[in-house]
């Protein structure tokens, strides 16, 4: 684990469906688990912003960008499994 | 220009099928229209054939010739090499985009950037795309390559749900659209995109035949509408895509009366002293060095001294050689050139197949409009086809032009062989002007013998003249029928010699009799003279004599009257006396 490192991550999503609220609770829990404080979240709801869509070149929904610390990473999916998003996110090596 | 074909009437009928034109050449007419408007085409090929052009023309020019503006998704390239690209048509893609015609979405998807995990859906892909419509309005939607999600993704199970969703959104909102995909193996395209897209499925093919490549284009499936099936040729290049369909064979050209000049006074001399018929096509075939080449120069020149359009294909040397060579005979070609009345187009005919030869010939017919065309010589177009092949690309185009009403004139080299008799004979029956121009061989020299073999409609001349190249150009020269046969060349001119040599001697032998006869003429009448003198002293002295008799009578009566008197002693006047003595004789 990184010291004093911010994580600066951003969900997409369109709309209040299962898959996003799904998405964005388990991001919150692995945020809480591994990054507690070093975390900032962004959601951005698509169906009011669609012109943001194309600068972090999202074509899925619901996709997690981590843009801090670079480099960019995207996870899409609901994040159901803890482990790939881990891995996607650069948070823990796999054991 | 497109080319009417008789399917083209058709569609002149209401058509049931609402459709969308594309502006790509050619493609309009085999499609009878367009794409289908408000529905998804799928239009796939092999990597190179022309699917990225095919649908960015078919959105470029949406916007600029037909006000409907476009989305292009590029899941390939990017906004600037788009550009780029779209710039080698003439279009300005970015202007267009900065006039909101256009939207360029790059959707780009690496797959190492990206994890998956759990559920998801093409939401995000959907609100772009919806919101790039929207943002312009658009009309017409690209998807060029979606098959790159496949390549990016890997949960297919969701993509293909997605993609059949995606589809179906696309025909809901009313935009005609087109998805290019990639060929597969046995299947049309690799991630068999037909089964979401089955309104209207094109397939582009680059094939390649005797190491010559061809694209061609067919319309596989075309629901609710007519169109062409055939496989049609087409061409890229700094216009974009052209289609010709080249399949169009009907008899019923309009004729024309009017006659072309075939550059040769004494050919058309031939010809009732008029040349060809406008619109007729007109095959000069011959053996090596006939001078095929310089008839169909003259031509050429006949045509553009006429302020007519002349456009000459060549197939065997390049244009400044032709020039420089025909400066030889005193044509000068440049001149023409210079003015824009000639263009040339010289090709080497292995650069393209025989089918993309017909293209261009036909796209720099429709592009320059000329009056008379030449193609020099067609013979050559065997080496990258076969001689049907030849055969049927000569129909194609002969009925093409004279549709047209373009005098054509195709030079072809007959050697002595079958093959190229029977090409003669193969495309004999097309042409209506066929001039055959034959060696002859004679004490050791090798002339020219031309003929009009046929000419429909017109009472051309029988005769075998000697085409004689000099560098006044061409002509024809009556051959002499010697008692020793055909006489040309050198063995017509020491024929000729001969003629004059004889024609003097005649001339002096002549003039020597002349003389003679004056001559003689002047003898006789010296003698005639001579005896006239002759008889005239004659009759002078007959003459003398009859009057010295006469006197001598007299002389004597007047003696004897003179006796008379004395013996009467009559005293009278001498002259009654002798009256009285008349009197009393009487």
């Amino acid at each position: 684990m990184k010291k004093e490192q911010l994580w600066e991550l951003r969900l997409y999503v369109a709309g209040q469906t299962p898959k996003s609220t799904t998405a964005l609770n388990n991001l919150k829990k692995y945020c809480e688990k591994y990054l507690k404080g070093q975390y900032q979240i962004e959601v951005v709801d698509l169906l009011v912003t669609p012109q943001l869509a194309e600068g972090d070149q999202i074509f899925a929904i619901p996709t997690l960008v981590r843009k801090v610390p670079e480099p960019i990473r995207k996870i899409i999916g609901d994040l159901s499994n803890e482990e790939k998003v881990l891995v996607g996110l650069n948070i823990v090596p796999l054991k | 220009m497109p080319i009417k074909t008789t399917d083209r009437k058709r569609s002149e009928k209401p058509a049931s099928l609402p459709k969308k034109l594309t502006g790509i050449t050619g493609f309009d007419d085999i499609s009878l229209g367009g794409l289908p408007a408000g529905r998804p085409t799928l239009v796939c090929g092999d990597a190179g054939c022309g699917k990225t052009l095919f649908s960015i023309e078919f959105i470029v020019r949406g916007a600029a010739q037909f006000n409907e503006p476009g989305v292009f998704v590029a899941f390939e390239e990017k906004s600037d090499e788009l550009a780029a690209n779209v710039a080698s048509l003439g279009f300005d893609l970015k202007d267009l985009v900065r006039k909101k015609k256009i939207r360029v979405d790059y959707v780009h998807i690496e797959r190492s950037e990206i994890e998956e995990t759990g559920d998801y859906d093409l939401d995000g892909l959907f609100i772009r795309l919806e919101h790039a419509i929207n943002s312009i309005g658009a009309k017409r939607v690209v998807l060029d390559t979606i098959e790159s999600l496949f390549a990016g993704l890997r949960n297919e199970t969701i993509l293909r749900a997605e993609l059949r969703r995606l589809f179906q959104w696309l025909k809901d909102k009313g935009v005609t659209a087109v998805i290019t995909a990639e060929k597969g193996n046995g299947a049309l395209t690799r991630q068999g995109m037909e089964e979401y897209v089955s309104d209207c499925v094109i397939i582009l093919d680059h094939r390649i035949t005797n190491q010559v490549s061809t694209r061609r284009i067919r319309i596989v499936k075309y629901r609710g509408s007519l169109h062409g099936t055939n496989e049609y040729p087409f061409l890229i290049d700094e216009d974009g895509i052209s289609i010709l369909p080249v399949t169009s064979l009907k008899l019923e050209a309009k004729v024309s009366s009017e006659r072309v000049s075939s550059g040769i006074p004494t050919l058309d001399a031939m010809l009732e002293g008029k040349g060809f018929y406008k619109g007729s096509s007109v095959l000069v075939s011959g053996t090596a060095g006939t001078g095929k080449t310089s008839m169909s120069a003259s031509f050429a020149d006949a045509t553009c001294k006429k302020n007519k359009r002349c456009l000459f294909f060549a197939f065997e040397e390049s244009p400044q050689q032709i020039m420089r060579n025909m400066h030889s005979i005193g044509i000068d070609l440049d001149n023409h050139v210079k003015k824009g009345l000639l263009r040339f187009y010289a090709s080497r005919p292995t650069l393209y197949g025989l089918e993309m030869h017909l293209v261009f010939i036909y796209k720099m017919i429709h592009e320059f409009k000329p009056d008379a065309v030449v193609l020099d010589p067609i013979t050559n177009l065997i080496t990258v086809g076969s001689l049907s092949e030849v055969k049927s690309i000569l129909i194609r185009l002969i009925d093409f032009l004279q549709g047209l009403r373009i005098t054509v004139m195709f030079t072809a080299l007959g050697l002595n062989t079958i093959t190229s008799d029977s090409t003669d004979e193969t495309v004999s029956s097309l042409v209506d002007n066929w001039i055959l121009i034959r060696d002859i061989e004679q004490n050791g020299e090798r002339n020219k013998g031309l003929y009009v073999m046929k000419s429909r409609g017109i009472k051309h001349s029988t005769q075998v003249r000697e085409l004689i190249i000099s560098k006044n150009g061409l002509h024809l020269e009556n051959v002499y029928l010697g008692p020793e046969g055909i006489l040309t060349g050198s063995a017509r001119e020491s024929h000729m010699l001969q003629k004059e040599t004889e024609a003097v001697l005649i001339n002096h032998a002549q003039a020597r009799k002349n003389k003679q006869i004056t001559r003689k003429e002047r003898d006789l009448e010296a003698r005639i003279s001579l005896l006239r003198a002759e008889f005239e002293s004659v009759r002078e002295d007959l003459n003398n004599a009859d009057v010295e008799e006469k006197l001598k009578k007299q002389v004597e009566k007047e003696n004897l009257d003179k006796m008379g008197r004395m013996r009467n002693s009559y005293q009278q006047s001498p002259k009654s006396t002798r009256g009285k003595i008349n009197n009393n004789q009487g």
